[in-house]
Order: C-alpha cells, then sequence, then structure tokens
C-alpha cells in the first residue's frame, strides 16, 4: 500500500531536524562523560571489580580529581601503560587496588602515552570488526525468517532462567530475543559484573549475562537453521559502556533513544546527548540495530494526540544517528499500537501512522512495539488487541515486531505466554502476508487524512523546538509534557567540558575511518 | 444468612472452570493425561482437557475445562481495602479544587536501601500504570518523586521542610524484614518530630496490604496492581475529611 504524503513537508522536517539537532551536536563535540571514560577504559580491556564490588573502570575514574578527566581517562591511562609496562586489565587492577595512581605516571609525553594505547586500540577495534564479520557470516549462513522480525523479551531475573525461556522462545519462532534489565539498572552509574540470578522485573546486563545468552542463541540458531538475534539496553546512565560490551560480545541490537532517558527516567540532558553520541558511534561500527524509543510518548499520554510527537522524535532519532556515523539500516526508529481499542477507526488510525513512517523512512528497519496500555488484565481481549497489531505490522512491512503478551499488565510472560503470542503472530503475518500490497488505501480516505494531518502537526511540533533550541524545548514540556532542565536530572555530575588536548582514541579512531568510508 | 456461590459455566452450581498451563515436559498422549490428573488433584471434577500441544521443545501446553466442588460463603467474606473512593483523574481535580481548594503536596520515595522504584514510579511519574496516569500528571496534584534509596529521616526532613500533605513509601524489596523495619521507622520518626498528623501517610509495594498499614500506624497500604487514581482518590478524600471542622465530622 502507498499514502500520497507530502514529500516536501517530509524534507522540511528533515531540515528542521537538522537544524535542531546541530547545536547539540556542537555541544557534544566540547564534553565527554565518566561514562564514555569508562566505555574507553573497557574497550581498552580494563574490567572485573575490586574487593567492595566496584567496577574497576568506575574505581579508575573515581580515583582521580576531575581534573584528570577533562584530558580524557586514555592520556592517563596511556602514560601508566607506558611508564609500568603491564597490559591495561592487570594495570587497572593495580590501580584500583591501590599499588599505582593515575596521577603519578607525569612522565611520558603525550605522542608515546598515544603510542603505549595503540596496540590495545587496535585490539579492540579488531574485535568489533571480528564479532560483526561473525554476524554477516552467520547471517548469511543461517538466514532469518522474512520480516517482521518477531521479538519477544525473557525477564526472569536470573539469566539461567532466561536462557531457557529464550530458547523455548527461539524454538517457538522468536527471531530477536531481548534480556529486559532489572528495574532500576538504567539509574546505576555502573555496570554490574558477572553472572547474575537475581533482579526485580529483569536481569541485569552484565558484559558475562552477554555471553551466556549469545551463546545458547548461537546454539539455538544453528540448530534452527537461523540465527537468533539478542537485545538489550544501552539507555540509562551506562548508554556507552553497555555498546562497549555489546559491541564485544555480538548483541544485534540495543535499545538507544537520544532523548528517551531525560524525558521518562529524568538522566540530565547533557549527559545523555552526549553518551547517545559516544555510544551510537560504537553501535555503527559494531553493527548493531538500535531501537528508539517512541512507543513510551504514546504510553505516557493520548496516542492521537501525541503520534505528531512521535513523528518529530523519530526525525530527531535519525538525525542524531546519523550523526554518530549511524546508517538508515541500522536505525530501528520506534512506534507503537497504542491507540485506545474503544475508538472508532481506532485500526484506521494505526495504519495511518505506521504506513506514514513506513514511507517517510524508507529505509529504517522501524521497530513496533504492541499495545500495553489498554492491556488491562482481561487476556481474551488482549489477545484480539494483538491480533490487529500484528495484522497492522505486516500490512505497513514494520522490520522489528515486539510481540505482545495477553498477560501484559500481569506479569512478566510466561512461557506459555509467549508460545501463545508467537503463534498470534505468526498465524496473523502468515495469513495476511501480502495483504498490504493488494489494497490501496482511498485517496482522500480516513487513513490519507490522518496521515497527513500527522505530519503536519509534526512540521509545527518541530518548527517550535528548532527556534527554542533542543534543550529549551525540553524544558519548556514540548516532549511528553515533561520539563527537564538542562542541568537538572541524574549523571549531571559526570558531565564534564574537554580540555583543548582531550583524548579518547576510539573516538579518534571511529571518526577518521568513518570519514575514509 | 450464609450464601454460597459457585463458578457458573450455563447451569448454576455446575461450577465450571477454565484453566491454561504449561508443563515441562514432552507433549505425547501420556502429557494430556498427566494435565488431567494434575487437575483432579487440584480438587476439579469432569476434567476435560480440550487442548494438549507442545510450544517448545520440552514443554506443553493444555486448556482444560473442569468443575470444582468448592463453594464460597459471601457473607463470610471481608476485605480491608483502601481502593473505595473510584474516581477519575478528572473527578478527582475537581473534587481538590472543591473541597481543598489548593494542590495537594505529595512526596514518594523507595525507602532504604531499596532501589526498585517501579511501584513509586508506576503512582507518581507521569506515565503512569494501566493507562492511568500518575499524579505528576494531576492539575491539583505537585508530586515530588523523590527516588530510589531515600532515608526515612531524609524523607521526613523534606516533609517538614517543604511542608507536604501526603508521604508514599515504597518497599519492593522484603528480605529479612527490611519492608516493615523501614516503614516502622518512618512512622516513628514522624511521630518524634510531631508531625504524624499533619500528613496522609501511606505505603505500598507488592506485598503491602491494607491491612499491615493499618498494623504499622499508617492510613492506607497499596498492593500489586494499585492504580495512581486510587491512591490519589484516597489522599484527596483523607485530606478533605481531616481539613473539615471538627464539628462537622
Amino acid at each position: 500500500m502507498e499514502l500520497r504524503i507530502d514529500r516536501s513537508g517530509v524534507e522540511r522536517c528533515r531540515a528542521l531536524a537538522a537544524k535542531i539537532v546541530a547545536p547539540v551536536e556542537a555541544f557534544i563535540a566540547r564534553h565527554s562523560t565518566v561514562s564514555v571514560e569508562r566505555a574507553v577504559l573497557r574497550l581498552l580491556g580494563v574490567d572485573g571489580v575490586t574487593g567492595d564490588q566496584v567496577p574497576i573502570p568506575n574505581a579508575l575514574l573515581d580515583a582521580v580529581p576531575a581534573a584528570v578527566w577533562n584530558h580524557g581517562v586514555a592520556l592517563a591511562f596511556g602514560r601508566a601503560l607506558a611508564e609500568t609496562g603491564l597490559d591495561p586489565a592487570p594495570l587497572g587492577e593495580a590501580i584500583a587496588a591501590g599499588r599505582f595512581s593515575l596521577e603519578q605516571f607525569s612522565e611520558t609525553p603525550p605522542a608515546a602515552a598515544r603510542g603505549a594505547l595503540r596496540p590495545y586500540v587496535e585490539a579492540a577495534l579488531k574485535r568489533i570488526g571480528g564479532r560483526r564479520e561473525v554476524r554477516e557470516r552467520k547471517l548469511a549462513e543461517l538466514p532469518q525468517l522474512p520480516p517482521p522480525l518477531l521479538y519477544v523479551i525473557v525477564a526472569s531475573g536470573n539469566i539461567y532462567e532466561d536462557r531457557t525461556a529464550a530458547v523455548a522462545a527461539a524454538q517457538a519462532g522468536a527471531q530477536v530475543i531481548a534480556v529486559i534489565r532489572s528495574t532500576g539498572q538504567s539509574l546505576l552509574d555502573f555496570v554490574p559484573f558477572g553472572p547474575t540470578t537475581e533482579g526485580f522485573g529483569g536481569t541485569y546486563a552484565t558484559q558475562e549475562n552477554f555471553r551466556i545468552m549469545r551463546a545458547a542463541l548461537d546454539e539455538v540458531g544453528e540448530r534452527l537453521g537461523r540465527y537468533v538475534m539478542l537485545t538489550n539496553y544501552a539507555s540509562g546512565l551506562c548508554m556507552p559502556e553497555i555498546a562497549a560490551m555489546a559491541a564485544l560480545e555480538r548483541l544485534d541490537m540495543l535499545l538507544n533513544d537520544s532523548m528517551y532517558g531525560i524525558l521518562f527516567r529524568d538522566i540530565n540532558m547533557k549527559r545523555t546527548f552526549v553518551d547517545q553520541h559516544f555510544s551510537r558511534m560504537l553501535n555503527a561500527r559494531s553493527g548493531i540495530v538500535i531501537n528508539t524509543g517512541e512507543d513510551n510518548y504514546l504510553t505516557t499520554a493520548d496516542a492521537i494526540e501525541q503520534a505528531p510527537a512521535v513523528l518529530a522524535s523519530q526525525f530527531i532519532n535519525e538525525e542524531f544517528a546519523h550523526r554518530a556515523g549511524l546508517p538508515d539500516d541500522q536505525i530501528g526508529l520506534g512506534d507503537a499500537y497504542e491507540i485506545n481499542p474503544d475508538l472508532e477507526d481506532s485500526f484506521l488510525y494505526q495504519v495511518a501512522q505506521a504506513q506514514l513512517a513506513r514511507e517517510i523512512f524508507p529505509g529504517a528497519p522501524l521497530k513496533y512495539m504492541p499495545p500495553t496500555k489498554h492491556m488491562t488484565g482481561d487476556v481474551f481481549k488482549g489477545h484480539l488487541i494483538d491480533a490487529m497489531f500484528n495484522l497492522t505490522s505486516v500490512m505497513t512491512r514494520q522490520q522489528i515486531h515486539l510481540c505482545g503478551m495477553l498477560t501484559e499488565a500481569i506479569h512478566t510472560p510466561f512461557l506459555g505466554d509467549r508460545a501463545l503470542s508467537l503463534e498470534n503472530a505468526r498465524y496473523i503475518m502468515n495469513a495476511a502476508r501480502h495483504f498490504g500490497d493488494e489494497i490501496v488505501p482511498r485517496p482522500g480516505g480516513i487513513i490519507e487524512r490522518r496521515a497527513a494531518s500527522v505530519l503536519q502537526s509534526c512540521e509545527t511540533l518541530l518548527e517550535r523546538v528548532a527556534a527554542m533550541g533542543l534543550m529549551h524545548a525540553i524544558e519548556a514540556a514540548t516532549f511528553a509534557d515533561v520539563s527537564r532542565t538542562p542541568d537538572g536530572g541524574r549523571g549531571f555530575e559526570g558531565v564534564f567540558e574537554r580540555a583543548p588536548d582531550y583524548f579518547n582514541p576510539f573516538e579518534e579512531a571511529l571518526c577518521l575511518t568513518a570519514t575514509v568510508s | 444468612m450464609s450464601r454460597f456461590v459457585k463458578p457458573y459455566g450455563d447451569t448454576l452450581d455446575d461450577g465450571k472452570v477454565q484453566l491454561s498451563f504449561t508443563l515441562p515436559v514432552e507433549w505425547s498422549e501420556a502429557a494430556d493425561e498427566a494435565a488431567r490428573q494434575l487437575a483432579v488433584r487440584m480438587g476439579f471434577t469432569d476434567v476435560q482437557v480440550a487442548d494438549g500441544r507442545a510450544i517448545a521443545p520440552g514443554f506443553s501446553f493444555f486448556v482444560v475445562y473442569a468443575s470444582t466442588p468448592q463453594a464460597v460463603d459471601l457473607e463470610g467474606i471481608s476485605a480491608s481495602s483502601a481502593r473505595t473512593h473510584a474516581m477519575t483523574m478528572e473527578e478527582i481535580d475537581d473534587f481538590v479544587i472543591e473541597r481543598i481548594g489548593r494542590k495537594i503536596r505529595v512526596a514518594g520515595a523507595c525507602i532504604g536501601t531499596d532501589a526498585h522504584t517501579v511501584g513509586i514510579d508506576a503512582i507518581l511519574n507521569m506515565k503512569g500504570y494501566k493507562g492511568d496516569y500518575g499524579l505528576e500528571r494531576y492539575h491539583m496534584f505537585e508530586a515530588f518523586n523523590l527516588g530510589s534509596q531515600v532515608s526515612p529521616e531524609a524523607l521526613v526532613r523534606y516533609a517538614k521542610e517543604h511542608h507536604m500533605d501526603a508521604l508514599l513509601a515504597s518497599q519492593v524489596v522484603t528480605q529479612k524484614g527490611s519492608d516493615i523495619k523501614n516503614f516502622t521507622a518512618l512512622g516513628e520518626l514522624l511521630e518524634a518530630e510531631g508531625i504524624r498528623d499533619r500528613v496522609v501517610l501511606i505505603c505500598g509495594g507488592p506485598r503491602v496490604t491494607n491491612r499491615l498499614a493499618s498494623e504499622l500506624g499508617y492510613d492506607a497500604g497499596f498492593g500489586r496492581g494499585t492504580l495512581p487514581s486510587e491512591v490519589a482518590a484516597f489522599v484527596a478524600v483523607t485530606l478533605a475529611d481531616r481539613l473539615r471542622p471538627a464539628a462537622l465530622r
């Protein structure tokens, strides 16, 4: 199906998004954060925890004054590498144990410090590149089923239970497994360590948990003859670190939004903007598809009213993603099926919104989120609403399809819930596989008119944001009716200005190769 | 007078129920029989396994219809609940305008070392829960979500300094009775500071019941599945009651 949409309006929206993002990018270029620096240390090979369970990257950063951060922690670490001759991992442990101080190595000139870092930077990039090649090879050998890719979540709190659930879900037809994080992890300013078996409403994202799940999905993928993708969350206060860990452990997708944390988790906006940029640079290199979080606008407020905000956010997310080097096929822009099911023609409005996104972002693997807000615990009605969501998804060619659960709003999915949900999606999508190709929305009909009005309102909204500037627009509660101040929210103390000699070897390497390619 | 009721299928007292469950076994006729026997062991009669099938290697799913011989006496039932004033957000805002005439100030926090803000966020944050908006969205509430790991002392200090009308204390973690300890500490501190009577004091969490709340000396307790509007309505009605001149009470 195809809607007649105002192409010049789309172009104007893109130009406005570029205008909105440009000054924020200038801010980003002048700043770094503790999480960016910790991601650099992790990529260099610093890992593990101290006796008090403090991750060593945190311990290293916490042990030096902010004045050291300003130059980029890599510089100080590079000097320490040069002077001690140790590898990054033992050096990190030694500093964390108090045997050295990062500040004591002041002899080495910057060029030598950079030189000492170089082999480790190259090794990390090689490892990330290798992970990407493995994914590409496996996808060629074990092709996925046609999209929409059926995506389900596991969230037991125990990585080993999650593994059982994930394998069962893959066998029931799931193509993407997301491990939901423990509630509150997004607000932790560190990444927990090791395998974890206790979480609330989800399982901690740790590098070891990534490894455990990756191995299980690879194994079941081999058995099924199709690659099963793994997803986690590069959101919250540790976006860049999660992106680094995901790159090293071959995750395939990451939830990663340029504004979600600001609006819905009260994370400082400067922190988020800087963090999302570096995390997206890493995602670009590792071939990880980001999933943006526009569904949250719809779950917090009326879905009909918020449609223009969703589209505006998609434009802004796209622009930020492009600026970090992500190509279209790695930008999974989000949307959700959240219009009140009791509204007459609600299905038509859903189709209008989904198709509009499809046509405006033709190269993006759109992420479609299921109904949650109007799911009440009535599992029978819920299963029906999910069926309508599945139909909308297949007819508008959404790419990443988070399967709705009939037990939404009751509990985190049972194994049986997931199987019923997958069955529902498989049935509808198979039955209506080419439905979208067969129909033409009536010119000037409800669907087309709705799409046109959303696009127009989106442009008005973007104009307003461009006039105010993004940070002030957020302060003025332009998005999701939530107001956040530029210096408020969590994690602001972890944002700092770069000194003129600031050095982040990965940023430099990724920028360089991005320009070359 | 007793009034016994049983589930209703198509005839009074037929006791019909539907069940569905997953068993961690490969599907086979024997698995169907296992499902049937399980339902029998649950005390059901006339057990019919309507559907049984594999949903994943090693797992089977069943839909079962059966009858229960059990009945309950409606007369003997009482449940303590603070979810008694059903009103929508708009109705609550109107009620506050009319009966209180100013915004209600509410602070909430996950107290002690608990970092699980899912409950307090569901009640306070704009987003709300199950399509029911959180208190931040109400015109007539000023909601302050202090987040996680707030000590009872800090919450009391905040309540005093910022003149709160209501306090919401949330506890998700219940290991070793830590929730009871924290709730108790908060109540005692408010008493010690002499402001217990100035605030509507509410506790919440998946294991909290209204009965527990009254034992702890709280005004109300809200458990799993609580909607923000239920909390808002309770706070508004309770506060309006307290503000009424004594003679009219």
